[in-house]
């Protein structure tokens, strides 16, 4: 009977203990995500000034480029997996890993041979699990990705995209990453990355306003040449940063949800060691009673 | 005569914005000065220095590229740029021109 009581108490100290570090990766991760949302706001001028000279070009010239146009010399297409490096943080990394499985089964219906690269360990180990070969892989600082990293998956994917197709050349480029709608939601999201899709006037302007009519320096071609890539790069890079905030929000709140049921679980175990003492005390209070009954009488 | 609004980015955010008289770059083929009412422009950028004009006159802010671009229209001038270091160029390099 003792036993029963000592159970509940140790089961309630490691409880606590865990209590403790779910709480220290709430706060941790609390505290990172105002840097990650911060990282994702500082990129945006970057992009849209990017955005912005890429419609001008499509706008004002009739130039085709490798990177626009439609490849039909092969059926591999390449799909870039981006997850966490680590855990806890609920199923942020499942279900965009799960939506991956989707989009490869997709493919692999439309009678396409899907070539993954994966960006954090979760996905690096689901893949090597199950024994499927990965063309590429990035680990490490999936929660503050830097430019760097970004730039070294964008070159990689881009000399996939124009090497030929006997060389392991790709048609196209799909990116699954995690979109951060807001703190409580954050859902995986697939985009065509290759072929680009460029998008003419993406700035609305008044029906009396001309167009600018821009010079290309030193020619249209040149200037798509130079800025494709880096609007890849700074896409690629902007999936990362959204991707790391989603984690980071994703695993504070899975951390506070812990933290709840670990109070539960606290609390529940409190109510059963009270009841196995009450119940110990009863039955030795029943026990002396039997006892002085006996002898007296 | 106006002035030309300038931002400068780079892949981690906004670097500097203000207004200013000159900019001057090296372009895709060769050195660009823009002032205010400069025909719409997009160019490449060569590895090399941007230099910004104050309006009131006086030192330029200087800062060195490796590449990038620049667009300006309508007294709007945006100058994307990768690996920005601020400030004159480096004293090793001799000054040759």
């Amino acid at each position: 009977m003792a036993g029963q009581q000592r159970v509940y108490r140790q089961r309630i100290r490691s409880t606590e203990s865990l209590k403790k570090i779910f709480r220290a990766m709430e706060l941790i991760a609390a505290s990172r995500i105002g840097k990650a949302r911060d990282r994702v706001t500082a990129a945006t001028p970057y992009s849209r000034a990017l955005t912005r000279a890429v419609s001008a070009v499509a706008t004002h010239s009739n130039v085709t480029h490798p990177l626009v146009t439609e490849r039909s010399d092969t059926d591999r297409v390449a799909v870039l997996v981006v997850t966490s490096d680590r855990g806890m943080a609920g199923a942020y990394s499942a279900s965009a890993i799960r939506e991956a499985e989707r989009l490869i089964g997709r493919l692999t219906d439309a009678g396409k041979t899907p070539v993954v690269y994966a960006t954090g360990r979760r996905a690096v180990s689901y893949y090597s699990f199950r024994g499927r070969e990965l063309a590429g892989q990035w680990t490490g600082n999936s929660d503050a990705p830097s430019v760097e990293v970004a730039a070294e998956i964008a070159d990689t994917l881009l000399a996939a995209f124009e090497a030929p197709a006997d060389q392991g050349g790709v048609a196209e480029l799909h990116v699954v990453f995690t979109h951060f709608r807001n703190m409580v939601s954050q859902t995986p999201r697939v985009i065509r990355l290759l072929p680009l899709e460029i998008v003419e006037g993406v700035e609305a302007r008044d029906e009396n306003e001309i167009p600018p009519l821009y010079e290309f320096e030193p020619s249209p071609e040149a200037v798509l040449d130079a800025l494709l890539p880096m609007y890849v790069r700074s896409r690629i890079y902007t999936c990362l940063l959204q991707a790391a905030a989603s984690e980071l929000a994703a695993r504070q709140r899975a951390m506070h949800t812990a933290t709840e049921n670990a109070e539960d679980l606290v609390r529940m175990y409190t109510r059963l060691a009270n009841q196995a003492r009450q119940a110990e005390i009863t039955q030795e209070i029943s026990e002396i009673v039997s006892g002085a009954d006996a002898l007296a009488s | 005569m106006a002035d030309i609004e300038v931002e400068l980015v780079a892949t981690a955010g906004k670097l500097w914005s203000g207004t200013a008289r000159m900019v001057s770059a090296k372009a895709g083929e060769g050195e660009i000065g823009i002032l205010a009412g400069h025909e719409p422009v997009l160019s490449v950028l060569q590895p090399g220095e941007v230099r910004v004009f104050p309006v009131g006159g006086g030192e330029p802010k200087r800062w060195q590229v490796e590449g990038g671009f620049l667009s300006f229209d309508s007294n709007h001038l945006t100058i994307v740029a990768d690996n920005v270091v601020e400030g004159a160029r480096p004293a090793t390099s001799p000054a040759t021109h």
